[in-house]
This record gives structure tokens, sequence and C-alpha cells, in this order.
């Protein structure tokens, strides 16, 4: 075993992982707070890979660009909460699964027109295009250690906020009943565009931190959404401490899996056995794993209805 | 009303009976090919209508038992062509296994989602139907991401030549009307009755005794197996087998057909196919035509951008036109129909 290719890879499982809750986490709050199937939150990620494309193009510095991106992306949110989505609240799910699928095609296509078919590539930020050496041998590029670190940071702000802010208050009342807040002369529309808004920056700063080590491209927010469902449907939908364990854990296997599966195999049956089924297996991996924690737990890891 | 509909349908159903005679005769084979797509879909449209407009389950993972069904003829074809299996080719053992695989993978899938409820459900099939299509683009033996073209169709012998574009949509057309009077007996039976039932208030039916999990089980592998038929018709017809049928988008696409046409009608999903692949078909040159009239410039870039059209229409038809066209000829207007 390659011990240093273990820790990279667990690394890289771990930066995986930590984008993939803070998409995660907008899309479980708005579930839990608003019961709203929000199938365009992929699209938001998008939208802030693009907004990171141009704002680096117009202002040459990511980090300035970052400071853009996330407000744009939180207005981004909060129109299409208002213009769109308000009016989907007491329909079923399969009305907003529709709209929301709707949503995604629009968004596209609009994308499409302002940039163009192409994909976009954003640069590496200057201070952070270099390596480091964590320790002898074990040599790792300082951009994805920031994103480790700024997701971190992105998911303690979002747990001070929840658990201990009055705004944060509000929200954990509006998941548990929201007609009661409401009564008690919450402005409910108001908590709901913020909280909408709050997702939506939340995937935007995913959606940016991932443009300079991916392709900015249409549709790259699709297949990430689907891991972000997987990583809800295993955490308990509603639950952002379910989100932040499954999304560890899903980032974790992906990447562990894909790059150390062929071994594997390779070890138990022959080698053309091995290089046929082992990249199909890895990427089923994650599903495999959601399907045995579904058959024992249908309500997920963390549900947050039941405390 | 009711005249309205029975009319409107039946004149559906006896125009596409006569669409390769009418293509024909004015030179136009495409039609041919456009409208054994609609079939195609129409088939695969009403196999996800039997779980999720009688059943009350929202599957977003049909696409899945398509892409299934098309890999029948797909890897049939492959070991007909490399390895010399000739019987490998066989139309009936494609058209047998495309209804047992997809049907089978349909009664796994359903084991598990089934246990779940409500966004649960719509997410797990989801998932599952990703995960199938990263296993066949993890194939790279039968293609992978690149798919594969089928130089040699189903092969039925003296019966039918899939290579003529009329028979094969003769053969869509019966397969679809097989499926519409199946799914007929099925939902009027007292099976059927139990999986509506169980849609509109499952406690009560299990307090009366039924089973419903296992009443839900057997028509989602039915929904998957009829999906699978589709399938197998859409290789043939597209004579191409690749990993992007399965993708989830094509999954929504079903939705909004079954959505568009009217849930829990017969003849809903088939209109909602036709409807469906006429937008997709006529929507571009008519916001280029609209582009025209109203005096724009370079107007062939309004057609490239039709979605930004179809995607507000799709949710302007579920705000305000839930009965879907089957919905709008009954004179069902609204949205709690």
């Amino acid at each position: 075993m390659n011990w240093i290719l273990l820790i990279e890879q667990t690394l890289n499982g771990l930066q995986l992982g930590l984008l993939l809750f803070l998409l995660a986490a907008g899309l479980t709050l708005v579930f839990g707070i608003m019961d709203l199937v929000n199938l365009a939150h992929g699209s938001l990620y998008m939208v802030g890979a693009y907004f990171a494309a141009t704002f680096t193009a117009w202002t040459g510095s990511f980090v300035l660009a970052v400071v853009l991106t996330l407000p744009a992306t939180l207005l981004v949110g909060a129109v299409v909460e208002i213009v769109c989505l308000r009016t989907l609240y007491d329909r079923d799910h399969l009305d907003q699964v529709l709209a929301t699928f709707g949503l995604i095609l629009f968004f596209n296509e609009l994308v499409r027109l302002v940039w163009g078919p192409a994909g976009l590539s954003v640069p590496l930020p200057e201070f952070l295009s270099s390596s480091l050496e964590l320790a002898p041998g074990l040599i790792y590029p300082s951009y994805r250690l920031a994103i480790i670190i700024a997701s971190l940071l992105a998911a303690f702000f979002l747990y001070w906020l929840v658990a201990r802010t009055r705004i944060g208050m509000l929200i954990r009342a509006g998941a548990s009943n929201r007609e009661m807040v409401g009564a008690l002369g919450v402005n409910i529309r108001f908590l709901f565009t913020i909280v909408f808004g709050l997702g939506a920056a939340l995937a935007g700063l995913a959606g940016l931190m991932a443009a300079p080590i991916s392709t900015v491209e249409i549709g790259m927010g699709e297949n990430v959404l689907i891991l972000a469902f997987v990583v809800i449907v295993i955490g308990g939908i509603g639950s952002i401490r379910g989100a932040f364990v499954s999304a560890l854990l899903i980032g974790l296997i992906d990447t562990v899996g894909r790059a150390f599966l062929p071994d594997v195999i390779g070890g138990f049956f022959d080698d053309e056995f091995a290089d046929a089924a082992a990249p199909a297996l890895a990427s089923m991996s994650i599903y495999l794993l959601m399907a045995v924690i579904l058959a024992f737990r249908p309500e997920g890891l963390f549900s947050a209805r039941n405390g | 009303m009711q005249m309205i509909r029975v009319g409107f349908i039946g004149l559906v159903m006896l125009a596409l009976a006569v669409v390769p005679v009418v293509a024909n005769a004015i030179d136009e084979p495409f039609y041919v090919s456009l409208f054994t797509r609609m079939l195609v879909l129409a088939i695969a449209a009403s196999s996800l209508n039997l779980v999720l407009g009688y059943g009350g389950m929202v599957s977003f993972g049909h696409a899945a038992y398509l892409g299934l069904g098309s890999y029948v003829v797909g890897i049939g074809f492959y070991h007909a062509a490399n390895d010399g299996m000739d019987w490998a080719l066989n139309g009936w053992l494609h058209l047998a296994l495309a209804v047992v695989i997809p049907g089978m993978a349909a009664l796994l899938i359903g084991a598990i989602s089934l246990r779940t409820r409500g966004v649960y459900f719509i997410m797990i099939t989801l998932a599952f139907s990703q995960m199938l299509y990263y296993f066949f683009i993890g194939l790279e033996r039968y293609g992978g991401d690149d798919g594969l073209s089928l130089w040699y169709l189903s092969d039925f012998g003296d019966v039918m030549d899939l290579n003529d574009d009329s028979q094969l949509y003769y053969l869509a057309y019966g397969l679809l009307v097989l499926v519409l009077f199946t799914l007929y007996r099925l939902v009027n039976s007292r099976f059927g009755m139990v999986v509506r039932g169980a849609k509109s208030n499952e406690r009560r039916l299990m307090a009366v005794g039924f089973p419903t999990y296992r009443y839900r089980l057997v028509a989602f592998g039915i929904s998957g197996a009829i999906c699978g038929v589709a399938g197998f018709l859409m290789a043939n017809q597209s004579e191409f087998v690749s990993t992007s049928e399965m993708h989830w988008v094509h999954s929504g696409d079903l939705i909004v057909m079954v959505v568009l046409g009217g849930m829990g009608t017969l003849f809903g999903p088939v209109l909602g196919a036709v409807g469906f692949l006429m937008l997709e078909q006529y929507l571009p040159e008519l916001m280029e035509g609209v582009c025209h009239i109203i005096g724009g410039e370079s107007c062939g870039i309004a057609g490239e951008y039709w979605k930004m059209v179809f995607g507000p229409l799709l949710i302007l038809i579920v705000l305000f036109a839930r009965g879907g066209i089957d919905g709008l000829l009954q004179g069902k207007v609204g949205r709690n129909v």
C-alpha cells in the first residue's frame, strides 16, 4: 500500500466531500424549512462558477471575484425565489420537481446565451498556485488545501448562524413548525427568501471554488446535484449535521474507491476483469452505499423530523 | 365534452396509424422516424404513467429502464458482430430480454425505493438511475461513453425487416396499442384498483388488509418491463445505443410528457409524447417565425434558444394546467383537477 497516495486521495476526498456539503447544506435547509425539492440548485452552482470566471476576468483578482460572486449568487437565488419558487411551497412534490426542472432548462439556455456554448477556464490565483510539502514526500497543491479550509470555515459559519444567532433560531423554528412561527409574527416570506438566498450563496461558493480546478461549462451542476441528493438522502433530509457527515463519507468513498478499487479487485480476480469492472464498480459504490443505508434506515442517518 | 375528447383521441390514434403512408406519399421519409420516436416515447411515458399517474409514485429514474432495454439490443449486436454469435441478434430474444431485464431491475430498485416515501422516493429513483448510467459509462467494452453504432438491427427473420422504416413504425404502433390495452385491463382490474387506492389512501387499504407494498412493487416492475420495450424500439429506431439516453434529464422529459398529456389517464401519455416532440421539433421554427414577424434581426439565434421558452412554458403548465392536454379536452382547467 502506498501511504502517500492514500493520504493524498483522502485529502482529495475530504475536499470533494466539503464541496458537496456546501451544496447539500443549501438543499437540505430549503427542504427542511420550506418543504421544497429544488432540482435547480445545481444551476446556482453553475452560475456561481460562471460569475467567478467573469469577475476574475474583469478584476484580474480571484479574491475580488470571490467577494463579488457571493452576493451576486445570493441575489440570483433571492430573485428566483421571489419570482418563481414562492408559488410552489404549498404544491405537491411532483409540481416542484417539474417546475424546477423547467428552471434548469431555462438557466442552461440563459448561460449559453450570455456566456456562449464553449466552456471557460479560471486561472488559479497566483498566491495559491504552488504546492506545499505537508510531510516528507507528501506534496499537496495549496489551492486544494485552501478549498478544504474555506469550506470548513463556511461550515463553521453555518453552524454558528443556525445554532447561535437570532436568525438561526427562526430558521430552526421554521423547520419544526412554520405556521406557528408565522402566527407569532415572524415575516415568514422574508425568512424564506433569506434562507433560499443563503443556500444559493453556499452553492455559488462551491461553484466558484470548483471553477479553477474544473472546466466551467453548461450542465456542470447537474451531475454534482445528484451527488448532493445522495448526500442528503443518506444524511436524512433536513438535517445539516447529517449532510455534513454523509458528505464527507461520500467524498471519501468516491475518491478513495476510484483510486484503489482497481488494485483491490485485481487482488481477487484476473487483471482483465479488474480493468473492465473496476471503473464501473467505483462509480457505483456510493449508490450501493446509499442502497444499503436505506435498506436499514429509510429515513437516513440523522432524521431531522424525529429530533 | 366527452364526445370531443373521445373524438380527438380517436383522431390522433387514426392519424398515427397512417403516418408512413402519408409520409411516403409526400416523399418526406423524415416524418416516419420523427413519429416512430413519438410512439416509442409514448410507450415509455405510458409505462411511467402506471406508477406516476395511477400509483402516485414519482419515479425520477425511468430513463434507466429505457436504457437497459436499448442495451439489450446493443449488447446482442456487439456479440453478433464481434464474436460471430448470430443467435444474439434474434429479435424475439431481444424483445423478451428487453422485457425481463428492465423488469427485474425495476423490481430490485423498487424493492429498496418503495420502502421510502415522498421526496426520498424521488431522489432514490433518481440516484439509482444515475448509478446505472455510470455503470454503462464504465463498461468500456460496450462503447462506454461513446455508445455503440448498430450496423445490424434486431433480426425477426421473415416476419418483418426493421431496416424498413415503415415496418419498424408499425411494429412500434402495434406495441403501443398492445401496451395501452394491457394497461387498460390492468388499471381496471382488482390489482389496478389496489394500486390506485394506495395512491389516495394507503393507510386505509392496509387497514382493510391489503399488503400495499407488494402491489406497488409489482406495478413498479411491470412499469419497468414496459419501459424496456420502448428501449428496445428506441435502439432499433436510432440504430445507436448510448448512455446519453439514460441521463437523468430524460427521466425528467418522461415525467413532463406524462404531466403534459394528463396523469392517470390512459391516452394522456400518448398525447403528451406527441405534444412534447412536436414542441421540440417546431418551437425553434415557431420562435424564429415570431422573431421575423416582430421584425427582429438575426432570427436564426432565436430558434437556437428555444429551451429558454420551453423551460418557463413547463413551469406555467405545471402551475395552471395540471390536467394536461387530456384535462383540457375534458374542459378541466386549473390546478386541482
